[in-house]
């Protein structure tokens, strides 16, 4: 299917020689109007475009310090040009951090510093015109946010902040991305990313109940819209459907139930995904949040839960308080919101869950970090427990688990190659490309250490890894949701498992007397 | 001719002072309305103090990216920072002892100055990556620094120039007395290349020096759920969400 030849996989990891334009083009497919004008965007290029994207970038520079800021303090000392995944996976100059942010820099230098304005060439500056906004379109979408390159940036420049800021204004000249648009537009009419209404939703609930009571004899319960629960679940809406992540859901669901945590999902507010994050809009991202604060009013709950999900765990962690809260109608014992990792892992610390590590035995795991959850937030109470409550929730229901190359994990996490608003099928080369630094580094640990499995707590990293592993050589099933892991361990109270254990201990005793 | 570098170090340092507040007001008044410090992040201001501190002092994140640009780049900033120190005998009438103990030292700090200078020109000449990324501008910044180290140590060790003068000339300007300047052609090219970066700097890449500490990305402190954090313009939007209450 693919008209492109997937990388291969470098003897040694040395950087990339450079092929300018590998990835030139037309970019990802360009929205609609019937998408856009929900959004808040005109939905087709004005004729002032110039003057409007200029505008656009003159007020962005006034209200995101960020911004502002990253357009002036770059030295370009080349720290970061070797650490972008697409930049490896592609070889395109543009892509490595500081030539993206210099598409934007040459303009802004051009129209809104004194040197580029009496100096154009001496510092790089240049004219705005339709090129240079289809490269805008071309090379901001070749960015997955995924903050790796402001690891190593001496200024702390975050790539991710001008590909929203690009990304924003050239929406707001009708040059929106159809994906990410036509996806919010859907949580905005039906609830979720998927567009899945209601009913189907609660039919696959009640699917799942009934599978988790055949497997355990467990009625372990998956409401929605259930009033006066304590917690509201919100969850990717992957996890309703695809593989591996409904697993993860199943997961969720018997950690509750054996926590004895009442809970639902909302109809309403279906997806915990915030794709107005990837499109740099706040106005987008704060109403998509507001589904949640309404949600959570509406269904008297005292908590607020949030599934395994990259970026809305970003957006949940870093922004929810600011952009939907204050939350002071919640419980304030608990955090608002609260990842189900730190409710897993608490009861674990706890010793209020009962895991049967044998039960995943025959897998021997490492984890992927989601950069949004390692770069963009954090669990627990101390700065890094986004790195280490994954990897003690999964070594708490396996025996076996190895971690990848320390530069390619924790804040160093590679990208899943698919993230920011790219897991789409018109980007697929440039997903296949992306990921080529991750599947690098989980070809070593499968190699040399007999790795079968990689979790993940993010729902575009699992899509990704499903699509993107086969091309590496690969069982597009060895991508697995960290409940999944859970869910296969866990030993509920009174479910078929615990007999089985228990009574097999029994019969122990019996042949010993 | 003295008169004209008076006068130029005159306006040199008004534009740049002048020049960096004006920046540093802005980038301060430019709200920063969400929180997006890179994690694992500091969860207190002391915390954000150190981190900045360890980016300010040593570079940690660029030694995490690439040994050899951080060798050449500290290298670099820490000579410069020497150089600079000892160069306040020309405008401290009575140097203090520190100052003097300094010297010695401060003197070699010009030829590691220039050997991180020149490892940098280098890198970014044949690098590449580097190469791609730079524009003229690029290279004069790293020529102009080099030809101000290199007529230093000049003065300092071949063709000494008369540096009582060269005080008296400081110190004149200071108080606005003008006094004579020495007509050594390293002393003139020296200052009249260190009046030009200072002109320059606020309007070039040298104002990474500001961008440093108002990094959002480096300066917040880690802490959204327990704080609400709110920009003005963001608040405007607030008016319209507060209707919205639990009943």
């Amino acid at each position: 299917m693919a008209d492109f030849e997937t990388p291969k996989f470098r003897e040694y990891p040395v950087v990339p020689e450079l092929k300018p334009d590998a990835m030139a083009g037309d970019g990802p497919f360009v929205s609609r109007a019937e998408y856009d004008e929900d959004l808040g965007y005109p939905g087709e290029m004005p004729e002032n475009w110039k003057e409007k994207t200029l505008d656009k970038m003159q007020d962005l520079l006034g209200r995101y310090r960020s911004f502002q800021v990253f357009m002036d303090s770059c030295i370009k000392c080349g720290a970061c040009t070797d650490k972008c995944h697409y930049f490896i996976g592609t070889n395109d100059p543009k892509n490595m951090p500081v030539a993206r942010q210099d598409l934007m820099r040459k303009v802004y230098r051009r129209y809104f510093t004194f040197a580029g304005k009496f100096f154009p060439k001496l510092v790089g500056a240049v004219d705005l015109t339709e090129d240079v906004l289809k490269e805008w379109f071309n090379y901001y979408h070749q960015c997955s946010e995924c903050r790796r390159c402001s690891v190593f940036c001496p200024m702390g420049i975050d790539t991710a902040e001008v590909t929203m800021a690009a990304r924003e204004i050239l929406a707001h000249v009708g040059y929106g991305q159809k994906y990410s648009n036509q996806i919010i537009q859907k949580v905005y009419k039906i609830g979720n990313n998927l567009g899945l209404p209601g009913p189907a939703l609660e039919g696959i609930l009640e699917d799942l109940e009934e599978e988790v009571e055949e497997d355990t004899g467990v009625p372990v319960k998956y409401n929605m819209d259930k009033e006066g629960v304590e917690a509201l679940l919100m969850t990717p809406s992957a996890d309703f459907f695809a593989e591996p992540h409904i697993d993860g859901l199943i997961g969720y669901g018997k950690v509750l139930h054996e926590l004895g945590i009442t809970w639902t999902v909302s109809s309403k507010a279906s997806e915990a995904a915030n794709f107005g994050l990837f499109i740099g809009s706040y106005d987008n991202i704060q109403r998509v949040s507001m589904r949640i604060r309404e949600a959570a009013i509406d269904l008297k709950v005292k908590r607020i839960i949030f599934g395994e999900c990259g970026h809305a765990w970003r957006v949940a962690y870093s922004f929810l308080n600011t952009l939907a809260g204050p939350f002071d109608f919640l419980d304030q014992n608990y955090p608002v919101p609260q990842h189900i990792l730190e409710v897993t892992y608490g009861a674990i610390q706890e010793g209020k869950l009962r895991l049967n590590k044998e039960e995943n035995d025959h897998l021997t795991m490492t984890f992927h970090d989601s950069c949004n959850v390692a770069r963009a937030s954090r669990m627990g109470d101390k700065p890094g427990g986004q790195f280490d409550i994954p990897r003690a929730v999964i070594k708490a229901a396996c025996n076996n688990y190895v971690d990848m190359d320390s530069d390619t994990i924790k804040d160093a996490t590679f990208c899943c190659g698919g993230g920011g608003g790219l897991l789409t099928d018109d980007l697929m080369e440039l997903r296949v490309k992306g990921a080529l630094p991750r599947m690098e580094a989980l070809k070593k640990v499968t190699d040399e250490d007999g790795v079968t499995n990689v979790a993940a707590i993010c729902a575009i990293c699992k899509s990704q890894f499903t699509k993107t592993l086969p091309y590496y050589g690969f069982e597009m099933d060895a991508i697995m949701s960290v409940h999944q892991l859970v869910s296969e361990a866990i030993v509920m109270t009174g479910s078929e498992q615990e007999k089985e254990l228990d009574g097999v201990e029994e019969e122990a005793k019996d042949t010993e007397e | 001719m003295s008169a004209f570098y008076a006068l130029l170090f005159t306006v040199a340092f008004l534009v740049l002072v002048i020049g960096l507040a004006k920046k540093i007001y802005q980038y301060s008044r430019v709200p920063a309305p969400l929180k997006i410090p890179v994690t694992p992040a500091p969860l207190t201001k002391g915390g954000v103090a150190v981190r900045l501190a360890k980016e300010a002092i040593l570079f940690a994140a660029l030694f995490r990216s690439n040994k050899w640009t951080w060798l050449f780049g500290w290298m670099f900033h820490m000579s410069l920072f020497v150089v600079l120190t000892i160069h306040l005998r020309y405008f401290i009438k009575d140097v203090p002892e520190w100052l003097v103990l300094l010297q010695p030292i401060g003197k070699y700090a010009a030829f590691t100055m220039i050997i991180g200078l020149l490892g940098l020109l280098v890198r970014r000449m044949f690098v590449a990556r580097v190469k791609y990324i730079s524009s003229p501008s690029d290279y004069l910044w790293l020529l102009l620094l080099l030809v101000i180290g290199l007529t230093g140590v000049t003065m300092r060790f071949i063709s000494h120039t008369d540096i009582i003068s060269v005080k008296e000339f400081s110190l004149g300007i200071l108080s606005f007395n003008w006094q004579t300047l020495p007509m050594d052609v390293p002393l003139l090219v020296h200052l009249f290349l260190v009046a030009i970066l200072m002109i320059l700097l606020p309007f070039s890449k040298l104002l990474h020096i500001p961008g440093l500490f108002f990094a959002p990305s480096r300066n917040q402190v880690d802490n959204p759920r327990e704080k609400r954090h709110i920009a003005p313009w963001a608040a405007e939007l607030e008016a319209e969400k507060n209707k919205m209450q639990p009943k």
